[in-house]
């Protein structure tokens, strides 16, 4: 088109270098700003009717929906409507006793005994029933937990059928995965499941330990019970043998309850540091096996010469996906000093458009935070933060009026000392800080009582792999963030935890091998 | 990667940087844009807006008059008057908003005359590709001829194809002064969009660096593709060189325009675009001026869309006639 006049007067601009640059060019291609449309998304959100949820649930165990001992119930809010969503039973001593006998008679009558390949008929046919319903449980997961439809949809359902279907396989080979040494099973498993990723972190514990020829007792967490629930009807509808899954809800008495149980021959924890080591505790007096998958502050290092665009995008999922509910999450930006300024200023304007908001709504990137008492943990430490001093930066977005939600923020030029350097906050806030050399990078990234995971970004292979061979971590990406794969292991140093669930080193902590 | 040293016209040199482009993390993002469910008003904004961004194109060597003329009649008014007669009677209660032309015309320079009678008056843009499209396998001065032809025939818009070859043995001087000539032809009288033929540079990295040389060289516009090359514009591709855009955008305080060319058929795919300029540019770059879609079957999707839109039914295909 041809350039009017009109054109070339253009809006005023706010930087002085900017202004200088333009009037030495030469060339006057600069246009007037033109206003485009104004592209607001209408909403979709994802059909709740897809889920059917019962007004209440109790506990599976042998096969059956038995009510509590106590006759008692807790209520499950939706944290994005604050409204109750169901109600759970509320597991004590005796209901667990239930569990871990029926679950023991299930192995040494059935399980143990069963031939390994139909064991994994089973697991194939647990996979294919969870992606024939995932759209349900997608929609359950995101009611009962506040993440984003498209997460749910996306990453937590698709990879617990992936878990699934990948130690299904396992279940016939396990002398093969071993070479030369004989294994069995070791008996009645408890597993206790954090909130942030429900049936992902079932999935991730159920599969290898009935892989591997266990029972299980499983406490699914107070706050997100649902999908475990529902996990209990696929079981059902899967003609798993009774018992060989049993599932008690409750809270950390029900919970300390299996730990503490006599008959129970490994607990398997996820969840945070200070109940991993009161877990740890209690279990150091017994023969009970133990694997912890614990807490973490994990760093993204991003050197100067990495693809900064992409290491912008690894950064935001490695710190918002799933609200910043996840232990491995890149909460520690360490950026080289040379680029730090141009990458916050890239960083803020795309943290512009992640969309906080309705859950169900499919173009949600953040949405609500778990439950109450994190949201208020989160808001609490952010606000000690800011009185801690360092530059705060947070994205403006609309919030919707009711439920738990929080946009999505960063520290930068605080002090190392600071809690928001060196506490797990697991929520939507990123500490920065920045690095002059490599040896800095990986000193300030193992400068933590953590070890779980790490995030390199260099366009540089030798680098990249320099790093990683210095970092105490269990998990390293490059150039990537937060990818899982049933296939690979997973685990922490430290106060992280100890033990590996996924791959063939998830097999090791539900078998004896000698 | 080296930064790279350019003499610039007047004897003295600027440094073009070499930014390094993850490909599998790029081909990520870009995925992520087709994950927006965009539905009711602001779906239909999108479909609308894609009309206008539109440069209705035809570049076969069959083009005829007579082919030119019934491009340049689509693009004037792209529906039938039943078409919307037909959404009045299916939708009595919605407001229904009359159906725009298209951006511009895209034709070979031999056409342009006649194109250009065609549109008089109507606001559609006449482009016309030049320098020797689409291989640009000719020396300059031929090219210029090529170029300065196209405008003097009545061309408001130049779409240049830079020098692939000489791109990839390195030779990235002459892709400049080409750049930098072929501006100096159209300066005021035509607007400059230059394709860098992704499909032939292949890599990310090539086509984040031929972005922002083809911006310091004088594009009022890149365009990935001439259409003629498999593949053509992709949405990682495309986001590349929007966010070389932004990146030159800040430095210069210019902004260029973004033309994804080829390989765009369905609505669906045009709205993913139109999500992606929304969330790497913004606002300012969700206009006719800084954003278009080289498409030729896009259009009648595009139509077929906003009729379900408004009536939550098709209508029947062949009520679009094929130009």
């Amino acid at each position: 088109m041809t350039k009017k006049k009109a054109q070339k007067k253009t809006k005023a601009k706010k930087s002085k270098v900017t202004k200088k640059k333009k009037t030495t060019k030469k060339t006057s291609s600069v246009k007037k700003t033109v206003k485009g449309l104004d592209f607001v998304y209408d909403p979709a959100p994802e059909s709740k009717a897809v889920v059917h949820i019962q007004n209440k649930y109790d506990h599976f165990i042998a096969g059956k929906f038995v009510a509590p001992n106590s006759g008692k119930y807790m209520k499950s809010i939706n944290p994005a409507t604050e409204e109750v969503l169901t109600k759970h039973a509320v597991g004590d001593e005796k209901d667990v006793d239930r569990a871990v006998k029926a679950a023991r008679v299930a192995y040494e009558g059935v399980w143990s005994k069963m031939p390994a390949e139909e064991r994994g008929r089973y697991l194939y046919r647990i996979a294919r029933i969870l992606q024939e319903r995932s759209r349900e449980f997608a929609v359950a997961e995101t009611l009962d937990g506040g993440k984003p439809i498209k997460e749910s949809r996306d990453v937590d359902i698709p990879l617990a059928a992936a878990h699934f279907f990948y130690y299904a396989g396992w279940a016939d080979k396990l002398e093969y995965a071993f070479p030369g040494k004989s294994v069995r099973s070791i008996g009645v498993c408890g597993q206790i499941i954090p909130w942030n990723f429900p049936l992902l972190m079932a999935a991730w514990k159920l599969a290898p330990a009935l892989a591997a020829g266990n029972c299980v007792v499983l406490k699914p967490a107070e706050q997100t019970s649902l999908t475990a629930m529902l996990l209990a009807e696929v079981l059902q509808e899967a003609e798993l043998p009774d018992g060989v899954v049993n599932i008690v809800t409750g809270e950390g008495p029900t919970g300390a309850a299996l730990v503490a149980h006599p008959d129970v021959n490994k607990i398997a924890f996820t969840g945070s540091t200070d109940i991993g080591k009161l877990i740890a505790k209690n279990v150091a007096h017994t023969t009970k096996k133990l694997t912890l998958e614990l807490g973490g502050k994990s760093a993204n290092i991003v050197y100067e010469d990495a693809a900064i665009d992409q290491a912008v995008e690894g950064v935001v999922n490695g710190i918002y996906f799933n609200q910043g509910h996840v232990c491995c999450a890149g909460s520690r930006l360490l950026l080289e000093e040379s680029i730090a300024k141009d990458f916050l200023k890239k960083l803020q304007k795309r943290m512009k458009t992640i969309r906080v908001g309705d859950p169900l709504d499919k173009n949600t990137d953040l949405g609500a935070i778990n439950h109450k008492e994190q949201w208020e943990k989160i808001k609490t430490l952010v606000d000690q933060g800011k009185e801690e001093g360092g530059d705060f930066y947070q994205a403006e977005c609309k919030l919707p009026s009711k439920g738990y939600f929080f946009s999505p923020c960063y520290f930068a030029k605080q002090s190392g000392s600071s809690l928001i350097s060196r506490l797990e906050i697991f929520g939507p806030v990123l500490s920065v800080s920045t690095f002059r050399t490599p040896d800095e990078a990986i000193t300030k990234a193992n400068d933590t009582p953590y070890g779980l995971a790490a995030g390199i970004w260099s366009e540089k292979g030798s680098k990249i792999h320099k790093t990683a061979n210095g970092l105490k971590a269990g998990v390293i990406w490059a150039n990537t963030y937060n990818k899982f794969d049933p296939t690979s292991p997973f685990g922490g140093f430290f106060e992280s935890g100890y033990g590996r669930e996924g791959g063939l080193h998830g097999l090791l902590p539900y078998l004896e091998v000698k | 990667m080296p930064s790279v040293s350019i003499k610039v016209p007047g004897g003295s040199r600027i440094t073009i940087p070499h930014y390094p482009v993850d490909m599998v993390g790029a081909g990520e993002r870009a995925s992520s844009f087709t994950k927006r469910s965009i539905k009711k008003e602001s779906k239909l904004d999108a479909l609308y807006l894609a009309i206008t961004m539109t440069d209705l194109t035809t570049l076969e060597g069959a083009d005829t008059p007579g082919k030119v003329k019934q491009l340049c009649g689509k693009a004037i008014s792209p529906v039938p008057a039943h078409y919307l007669q037909e959404i009045k009677r299916l939708a009595p209660d919605k407001k229904i908003r009359p159906i725009p032309s298209v951006a511009a015309i895209c034709v070979y320079p031999e056409m342009v005359p006649i194109a250009r009678k065609c549109l008089e008056g109507s606001g559609v843009e006449l482009a016309s590709v030049a320098t020797a499209f689409p291989a640009g396998q000719l020396s300059l001065d031929l090219k210029l001829k090529d170029v300065a032809r196209a405008i003097k025939f009545g061309a408001t818009e130049i779409d240049m194809v830079i020098d692939r070859g000489a791109f990839l043995r390195g030779d990235y001087q002459k892709v400049f002064d080409e750049i930098v000539a072929v501006k100096d032809i159209c300066e005021d009288r035509a607007h400059l969009k230059v394709i860098l033929e992704t499909g032939e540079l292949k890599t990310l990295d090539n086509v984040r660096f031929a972005s922002t040389m083809a911006m310091e060289a004088g594009a009022d516009f890149i365009k990935t593709s001439t259409g003629k090359v498999t593949p053509a514009a992709t949405m990682p591709v495309t986001l590349v060189m929007l966010q070389a855009i932004w990146d030159y955008y800040q430095q210069t305080g210019k902004k260029i325009g973004m033309k994804p060319a080829g390989g765009i058929r369905t609505a669906k795919q045009a709205v993913h675009y139109l999500v992606m300029v929304n969330e790497v540019l913004g606002a300012d770059w969700l206009h006719p001026k800084m954003f278009r879609f080289g498409a030729s079957s896009l259009l009648n999707d595009l139509l077929r869309q906003i009729f379900k839109q408004y009536t939550g039914q098709y209508y029947y295909q062949d009520i679009f006639s094929l130009d």
